[in-house]
């Protein structure tokens, strides 16, 4: 059993040590703290060991394949840690005299204008700090732009039913209602039915394109034309961008709003969840309504009279910032196309080979994921998403996204990214076909994945009906 | 150039073979025509080696100032990060492994943030920790939220909060439908009197800062005690290092902790990226919004981790969610644990003491050998606004002239001015020199 | 196939009333919906003294993965919540029949609910 770092060291281990203080120790003359908190006592080398350990124990993209469809763990370049880290940026406060910031103003900038063009936007407020911040907050601008426009009747925020689940979360945190969209049945927004729907309460549509079954929305310049008709604005939800960069804008699809996730599309590292960026973009029309400050030649700008005020303290996580100005400047304008160009190949292919034996969600060419069904082998082999996805953990492959898109059962959902080589693909396709076949040969054994890990299937329902969050000396 | 695209030329053609497609171009053929990009459609440079665009940033970097020195506080610190923080927290494992959703291969990451989760309720006394969140500012907005019912929408907040604190819990605050009143602190810190008056039966919570935006020790168990009188809750925005030292958020009788991790071994980096933490009392742990990791066992007993509660969340509650957080800020939340074990209970109540001892020398000084004078009187941590005849931007650039980074100004005549443990005396006294030439 | 107890009265939403001989009724879930719930982590009641429409919210009763809530087959006040079941939600998976979730008085529209054998007969028609 792996120790916590509370069970390891003991009393007496010191980790890192202070200089002598060269001033008189000064004694608070308000009340002080009656019991210490307890802090692990280690040593610098239980300190490192501890941590090597842990991580030994923790799966990355540097691993292994991980095809988390709408998540985009594509390779994470080495040299964009190497320019977030430099002390040049580290080193700097961000109250410091604008004078002394200028090249992280000029990141910031550079970032925006090339964000600008890849999205078709025109401009960009990196405050937002992960995806489902972004959405927060662009809709939150909406909502200032609908009321400073006298439209307060505009309450209602439609949502498709493929969505994920922060997008209706975060409409109602920025005091929406939301309403949602059916999918027909080719997996795309039901047009009719929005066209019914639309009208003067529309505050805004919220969109991914490609959608969450990895198809292009073909009507979307009918959809949005339809809200605008209607008098609301259209919301693009970036996490799916990486299939249409070079290819197609959201700016010229009638989007007013979008907002991008740096750490999917523009490689920045996951961190195991966070520190992300979710920037907004929006057209013209908005720029005054975003949040405060606005940052532009060289200068912030905190007096922002129609601005909805401030998401985030200072300016935005920028060191995830200056990773994907990196990484845009790398690829440049052909790389960024064929990128998503390859994005699309890589799911394009490995759903060509995949369904063979697999039943994909949906028969429609995917853009850069698709979504498989696992509901015939359910109901013929007893065996669900989640079997297939423990098997391909003993396989060395970390699962796609399970049962997500609600819309589908049983669904797994894929997104190789073009970082890939084709020799990974193929393999992926012999570890799935290999567990179709263990599937119907040995059920049971399938069910026992995943067996190479460190601990088995966890029992979820025990921490959840009686949750332990913390160590304690008594429940270690 | 690079791609980064790991295919070579004759396997892309032969993927796009099996397709039966020509080339890379007739994968998008099906979109809309209207809506596909021309080559001339948009404008951005060809892309270039690792080298050049490493050389590129380096010299945006180049045109940022970096002080021999610092004296600014004010929501982001300097402190010393011990190397082992970055030379862990950057082991590529952590950095490229996703939110742990499959936790039979995250169990390092799961164990670290459960670890992580048990410091912080060590150093806020708080019985439960979530994950994180976005920063500081962020998690007293979604304190907020926690403390919102139909019948109690009105926030009580000192105008001794950081002012982008304040900012930001305005604009969530507005999205919420709650009112936040700010409490005017003519002394630097709230007076009961002034909390009692402004008590009203509507009243959700009262959030206070602790040390508060000018360095200055709030009476927090006298004001979180009065609040209680009329069942207002209340919320600890708390520095982690002074948490080493002062009573915690729980022995004030706060029911939500809440507080910046950036001191916890994050660095400057411009403000961002930071970490956001949050805690609570046992009552309020299904409120508690974003990621939490519980302990369970696996089908053979063994002791494992996993992602839990998960049905106060976005991807399951969907619009009935409280918030809609999802990606947080794990690698710094896995920083700030690493910096609290290198560190252990003593090393930080030595940073705290460093960062308290050094303040009050720096403002000793100033006050015997300068023109400038305390403007408050209330014990502070490390931080102490002064005044002074002298205008503010005047001392500060001849301070900068000297290669230091004087504290932030107020206004033309207050200086917010921050001390940690990596001044020293040798620079204080050359800094206070400093000052007694153009303020004697 | 799931279990249908005789005695009490029930709804197309799979909640059961017990009518007490003092007037009020007790609430809870059938058996199929305890099956279809899953396994039940965590119960959320709507506290003593709130009144409630027949088809109101009663509770959120939380699966690992999922979220649903209690309506409530009568319209009535709140007059007791079953309290155990906040730190033993299993319960209700355990013995859906014999752990009540909250008792409502100032029953009305109990004319409106099915016999066991309505209910019995309502159950065929889902599967």
């Amino acid at each position: 059993m792996s120790q916590l770092i509370f069970e390891r060291g003991g009393q007496g281990h010191r980790g890192v040590a202070l200089p002598q203080l060269q001033v008189p120790a000064y004694t608070l003359n308000t009340p002080l703290r009656t019991e210490k908190p307890q802090l692990p006592s280690v040593s610098e080398l239980e300190v490192v060991r501890h941590y090597t350990e842990c991580s030994l124990r923790v799966k990355g993209v540097d691993h292994l394949f991980y095809p988390l469809g709408s998540c985009t763990m594509k390779y994470n370049p080495k040299v964009n840690e190497e320019a977030a880290n430099l002390e040049g940026f580290t080193a700097i406060h961000p109250l410091a005299p604008q004078e002394d910031v200028q090249g992280c103003l000029e990141v910031m900038e550079t970032l925006e204008h090339y964000l600008n063009q890849i999205t078709g936007m025109d401009a960009f407020c990196f405050q937002p700090a992960a995806g489902a911040h972004g959405e927060f907050s662009g809709l939150m601008t909406i909502r200032n732009y609908l009321k400073r426009h006298h439209e307060d009747q505009r309450t209602v925020v439609f949502v498709p039913d493929s969505a994920h689940g922060t997008n209706p979360a975060s409409a109602v945190m920025a005091g929406f209602t939301v309403k949602q969209i059916p999918s027909n049945a080719q997996g795309n927004v039901d047009v009719e039915a929005l066209r019914a729907m639309a009208d003067e309460t529309t505050a805004a549509l919220m969109l991914t394109n490609p959608n969450t079954l990895g198809l292009f929305e073909k009507d979307i310049l009918e959809i949005t034309q339809i809200i605008h008709d209607a008098g609301g604005l259209v919301y693009y939800d970036g996490a799916n961008l990486n299939a249409i960069m070079g290819i197609a804008r959201p700016g010229d699809m009638g989007f007013d709003v979008v907002h991008l996730n740096l750490h999917k599309t523009f490689s920045t590292p996951h961190g195991g969840g966070g520190p992300g960026s979710g920037p907004i973009g929006v057209k013209k029309h908005l720029i005054d309504y975003l949040p405060a400050p606005r940052i532009e030649n060289g200068q912030i700008h905190e007096n922002c009279p129609e601005s909805l005020g401030r998401m985030k303290m200072f300016y935005g996580n920028f060191g995830v910032m200056v990773r994907a100005l990196t990484y845009v400047m790398i690829l440049g304008k052909e790389g960024l196309r064929k990128t998503s160009q390859v994005a699309v190949l890589n799911a394009r292919y490995l759903e060509h080979e995949l369904s063979r034996r697999y039943d994909m969600a949906v028969d429609q060419p995917c853009m850069h994921e698709f979504v498989m069904t696992l509901k015939r082998q359910h109901q013929q082999l007893g065996i669900n998403a989640m079997d297939i996805s423990k098997g391909m953990i003993d396989r060395g492959i970390h699962p796609p996204t399970m049962y997500f898109p609600l819309i589908v059962e049983e669904a797994l959902m894929v997104e190789p990214t073009e970082t890939e080589p084709k020799a990974v693909l193929d393999e992926a396709v012999r570890v799935l076909n290999e567990l179709l076949d263990l599937a119907s040969q040995d059920p049971q054994a399938l069910h026992a994945c995943p067996q190479m890990t460190p601990i088995g299937r966890i029992d979820e329902v025990q921490a959840a009906r009686h949750p332990i969050l913390r160590w304690q000396k008594e429940n270690g | 150039m690079s791609d980064y695209i790991a295919s070579s030329p004759e396997e892309l053609q032969a993927m796009l073979d099996s397709l039966g497609l020509k080339d890379l171009d007739e994968l998008t053929d099906h979109l809309t025509p209207a809506v596909l990009l021309q080559e001339d459609g948009w404008d951005l440079p060809s892309g270039m080696s690792e080298f050049e665009a490493l050389a590129k940033i380096k010299k945006m970097a180049s045109h940022n100032r970096i002080y021999e020195d610092l004296y600014r506080g004010a929501g982001a610190y300097r402190h010393y990060i011990p190397s082992l923080v970055h030379a862990l927290a950057g082991r590529s494992e952590f950095l490229t492994a996703y939110t742990p959703y499959q936790a039979e291969m995250s169990q390092g990451l799961l164990q670290s943030i459960f670890e992580y989760q048990t410091m912080i309720c060590e150093l806020t006394g708080m019985d439960v920790s979530n994950a994180s969140v976005y920063d500081g500012a962020t998690a007293a907005a979604e304190a907020l939220l926690m403390c919102r019912d139909p019948k109690h929408r009105r926030v009580l907040v000192p105008s001794s909060v950081h002012p982008q604190i304040l900012q930001v819990i305005r604009t969530y605050g507005e999205a919420y439908g709650m009112e936040i009143a700010v409490l005017d602190c003519p002394n630097g810190v709230l007076e009961e009197a002034v909390l009692r008056e402004a008590l009203s039966e509507d009243t959700a919570c009262l959030l206070l800062q602790q040390p508060n935006y000018f360095g200055l020790i709030e009476d927090a168990q006298t004001l979180f005690a009065a609040a209680a009188e009329k069942k207002v809750k209340g919320i600890l925005h708390i520095n982690p290092i002074a948490a080493a030292l002062l009573p915690s958020a729980k022995e004030v009788g706060a029911v939500i902790a809440v507080g910046e991790g950036q001191p916890l071994g994050m660095p400057l980096n411009f403000g961002g990226p930071y970490l956001g933490f949050m805690a609570s009392v046992s009552s309020l742990m299904r409120k508690l919004p974003g990621r939490i990791v519980g302990q369970s066992t696996d089908h053979q007993g063994r002791r494992a981790y996993v992602l839990t509660l998960q049905a106060r969340e976005q991807h399951i509650r969907r619009e009935k969610a409280s918030s809609s957080i999802c990606s947080n800020q794990a690698l710094c939340a896995l920083r700030a644990a690493i910096y609290c074990s290198a560190m252990g209970t003593e090393g930080i109540e030595q940073v705290a003491t460093h960062c308290i001892s050094n303040a009050h020398y720096l403002a000793e000084q100033l006050c015997q050998k300068t023109a400038l004078k305390l403007k408050y009187t209330g014990e502070f941590f490390h931080e102490f606004v002064t005044v002074s005849d002298v205008p503010s931007r005047v001392l500060l650039k001849h301070l900068e002239d000297h290669d230091i980074l004087g504290g932030l100004p107020l206004n033309d005549h207050e200086i917010l001015w921050c001390a940690t443990e990596v001044n020293n005396k040798e620079n204080m006294d050359h800094l206070v020199e400093l000052i007694g030439e153009v303020a004697a | 196939m799931s279990v249908v107890k005789e005695g009490l009265l029930y709804s197309k939403s799979h909640e059961w009333v017990e009518t007490l001989p003092d007037g009020t009724a007790r609430i809870g879930i059938s058996d199929y919906a305890q099956d279809s719930l899953g396994d039940i982590v965590f119960v959320d009641m709507h506290p003593a003294g709130e009144e409630v429409e027949a088809e109101g919210a009663l509770a959120d009763v939380e699966s690992v993965k999922a979220v649903s809530e209690i309506y409530s087959p009568v319209a009535g006040t709140i007059k007791e919540i079953n309290e155990e079941l906040i730190d033993a939600p299993e319960k209700l998976n355990e013995d859906c029949y014999g752990n009540w979730i909250c008792v409502l008085e100032n029953v009305a529209g109990l004319e409106d609910l099915l016999s066991p054998e309505a209910y019995s007969e309502y159950l065929t028609t889902l599967e």
